[in-house]
């Protein structure tokens, strides 16, 4: 059983991400010369075992699609490695990639867009097993079939076109082409936040109940953070192109321990109206990855910021068993977990 | 500046007496878009009022009608395709469907104003800050350029951006989107509206900044005393904002309540399966895997097709036959608490 997996380090990770980065140039002038990077992604490791769901949240321009996606060998990282099954991924070539993609596939946050809209549902779902699957034309619209049925369709939507389904209906259509090549891993770049709440339950149900049955593992990157404690088992936090808290779901929205993951929590309104929320309000905006702070990237908006945060950045390092935080309040060095943080 | 709001203040209350105890009145409602494939019952029959300082949440989901409702109420909407086909929209006794386009026109900006969902599409990106919140102040309250200039820093200042006097000469790309919506929230307050209508002023925007406008909009809100429609999606900023919440679904008003009695006494089947699904955040920390959501199946009707009967029914878990076949009407069912529904007294029972 999957439930409550926090210890993914005893077995052999189906993902593993070392050190990723991704860079984008700033090109400027006549001969496009190059006047600065945005830090996209600055450095982030993780790692998925099997059947497990690593959520990724954090707020726009925190880095978390661009890590979806450069691990997804879709954008080449700058730098570090991605491994899946022991094997290094993010060098190879488009030719070599083809092959892995069977293993990790990608479904995409608007139900509108990804699907192409003058092929029939059966063309969509039925195209990588086309491009990957020497399947006769009859084995293949069977197994479409199949497919659809899988993820909550009728079969005869297979004759019909995209813009004949609505929004929650169509991202059933994207799971089910990433599932047709029997994935072991599916990045999910905001799979929900396109649809309307009552629909968005129905595809969450979806995605846990295919998780449970063909035991697949996920990356969900999202920004929704109900959504993501609900899903998945482990949860990394991003703030410009770090990962600032990586731990076991429960701890994590238990029990925040770094003064970001505590503000983003206190931020999301509840829909309870008895509960007057006991907010911490983050002053200012993010700063541009462009030119992320000194120090600790945090410490501009910071309300427990020190002198030390100004000018060291504080590494990812485990605190507790299953549990990582890149701040200097909880660095055991000190000879305390930091100034205690008010609750 | 907090002189001129004190003095808003004591004219909303006076106004008050001047008509019953309502600032807003929206009655029968009926805004269609007619199109070459056919008629789409955009908002059907909606009826709901606004008291002078209230704050008064309008939620559904996509398609539900809710920013045609407040379309129709700023005088906004494209005609054609749209067109109001009956009812009243009375401001403080006066029917604004019946008043020419120049009166119109004196209305908007001034007595009630707007906050749009995406304040980079709503800003117009060739003039400054500056010149577009001074152009409310120009036109309706005859201030010179200079005066509206000022006028504009100081508004600023109201919505806490930093270094107004600088950012009123910049244009809106220079802004990140939380300031872009202060900008926003600075131009819908400039005439000092007694009603503001915020259409999902914060769903463009991230948590963190949300957190922000929402504290900016109640305090505002306790300065100005303007009365607020708040349309939205979330129930999350529904239950931090409102007083008051109607739910719409599939162009119709299904429930309105305070907000308590929504949250903990849902009488519509529909508000209690939006409450169902929501996610709550902290709610699965026991095992993961063992909790279904709870999922509302099936999707909205398509407005095009005349509706028999309860829009609700097809996905509804009470509906019953002569639900698919006579529309429930809006009752009473307990004291301020409204709801258009067959069963609402066995949900009610249900729900303890």
């Amino acid at each position: 059983m999957t439930i409550g997996r926090i210890a993914p380090e005893t077995e052999t990770p189906l993902l593993e991400v070392e050190n990723l980065k991704k860079h984008f140039p700033i090109r400027k002038g006549l001969f496009s010369r190059v006047v600065g990077q945005v830090y996209a992604v600055d450095g982030i490791s993780f790692s998925v075992a099997p059947n497990e769901t690593l959520g990724i949240v954090g707020e726009s321009g925190c880095g978390k699609s661009t890590a979806g996606k450069a691990i997804l060998n879709l954008i080449k990282p700058t730098d570090g490695e991605v491994k899946l099954e022991g094997k290094r991924i993010d060098n190879l070539s488009g030719a070599k990639m083809r092959s892995v993609r069977k293993q990790l596939q990608v479904v995409f946050q608007d139900p509108y867009s990804s699907l192409n809209p003058r092929l029939r549902v059966g063309e969509i779902v039925g195209e990588p097993i086309l491009n990957f699957d020497s399947r006769n034309r009859h084995a293949r619209e069977e197994r479409v079939i199949e497919l659809l049925e899988r993820v909550g369709l009728p079969a005869d939507a297979a004759k019909k076109y995209p813009y004949e389904f609505s929004g929650g209906q169509r991202q059933r259509i994207g799971i089910a082409r990433a599932l047709a090549l029997d994935p072991k891993m599916i990045v999910c770049d905001e799979p929900v936040s396109a649809l309307d709440v009552s629909v968005q339950a129905q595809v969450v149900n979806l995605l846990m109940d295919l998780q449970q049955d063909l035991k697949l593992s996920y990356l969900f990157v999202a920004h929704d953070l109900a959504v993501v404690e609900h899903i998945s088992h482990r949860v990394a936090v991003m703030y410009l192109g770090k990962i600032v808290e990586l731990s076991d779901k429960h701890s994590l929205f238990s029990d925040p321990l770094h003064p970001y993951t505590e503000a983003l929590l206190s931020a999301v309104p509840q829909p309870s109206p008895r509960r007057k929320p006991d907010r911490i309000v983050l002053k200012g905006d993010v700063p541009s990855p462009i030119n992320p702070p000194k120090g600790c990237r945090f410490h501009t908006r910071c309300p427990y910021a020190f002198d030390r945060c100004y000018v060291e950045e504080p590494p990812l390092r485990e605190v507790e068993p299953g549990r990582q935080v890149a701040c200097h309040l909880h660095d055991d060095a000190e000879g305390t977990k930091g100034p205690s943080l008010p609750s | 500046m907090v002189a001129t709001i004190e003095s808003a203040e004591e004219d909303a209350v006076g106004q008050q007496g001047h008509d019953e105890s309502a600032l807003l009145e929206v009655e029968g409602l009926s805004t269609y878009f007619f199109t070459r494939d056919g008629v789409v019952r955009a908002v059907d029959d909606v009826s709901f009022s606004v008291a002078a300082g209230e704050t008064v949440a309008v939620v559904g989901e996509s398609g539900c009608g809710k920013s045609v409702t407040s379309l129709s109420i700023m005088g906004l909407l494209q005609t054609p395709p749209a067109r109001i086909v009956s009812g009243h929209i009375k401001l403080q006794g006066r029917d604004l469907l019946t008043l020419p386009e120049s009166e119109m026109r004196k209305v908007r900006g001034n007595e009630i104003s707007m906050i749009f969902q995406e304040p980079m599409t709503s800003l117009n990106p060739v003039l400054t800050i500056g010149r577009q919140i001074g152009e409310t102040l120009v036109l309706h309250e005859g201030l010179s350029e200079k005066e509206a200039e000022s006028r504009a820093v100081e508004l600023l200042r109201l919505v806490n951006i930093p270094e107004a006097e600088r950012r009123v000469r910049e244009y809106p790309h220079q802004l990140s989107g939380g300031m872009r919506q202060r900008v926003m929230i600075a131009m819908a307050l400039a005439c000092q509206p007694k009603l503001l209508v915020a259409d999902e002023p914060t769903t463009a925007l991230d948590v963190t900044i949300q957190a922000q406008i929402l504290e900016l909009m109640s305090d505002l809100k306790q300065k100005t005393g303007s009365a607020i429609i708040f349309i939205t999606h979330d129930l999350g900023v529904v239950a931090e904002m409102a007083e008051r919440v109607v739910v719409m679904y599939a162009g119709k008003k299904v429930e309105e309540a305070p907000v308590v009695d929504l949250f903990e006494r849902p009488r519509h089947p529909y508000t209690a399966g939006l409450l169902d699904s929501v996610l709550k955040l902290g709610s699965s920390s026991g095992e993961r895997g063992k909790r279904r959501l709870n999922e509302i199946p099936g999707t909205v009707p398509s407005l095009k097709d005349e509706i028999v009967g309860c829009p609700f029914a097809p996905r509804c878990s009470y509906a019953t036959d002569y639900c698919r076949t006579d529309a429930p009407v809006l009752e009473e069912k307990a004291p301020e608490h409204f709801a258009a529904c067959f069963h609402s007294d066995q949900l009610a029972e249900q729900e303890n």
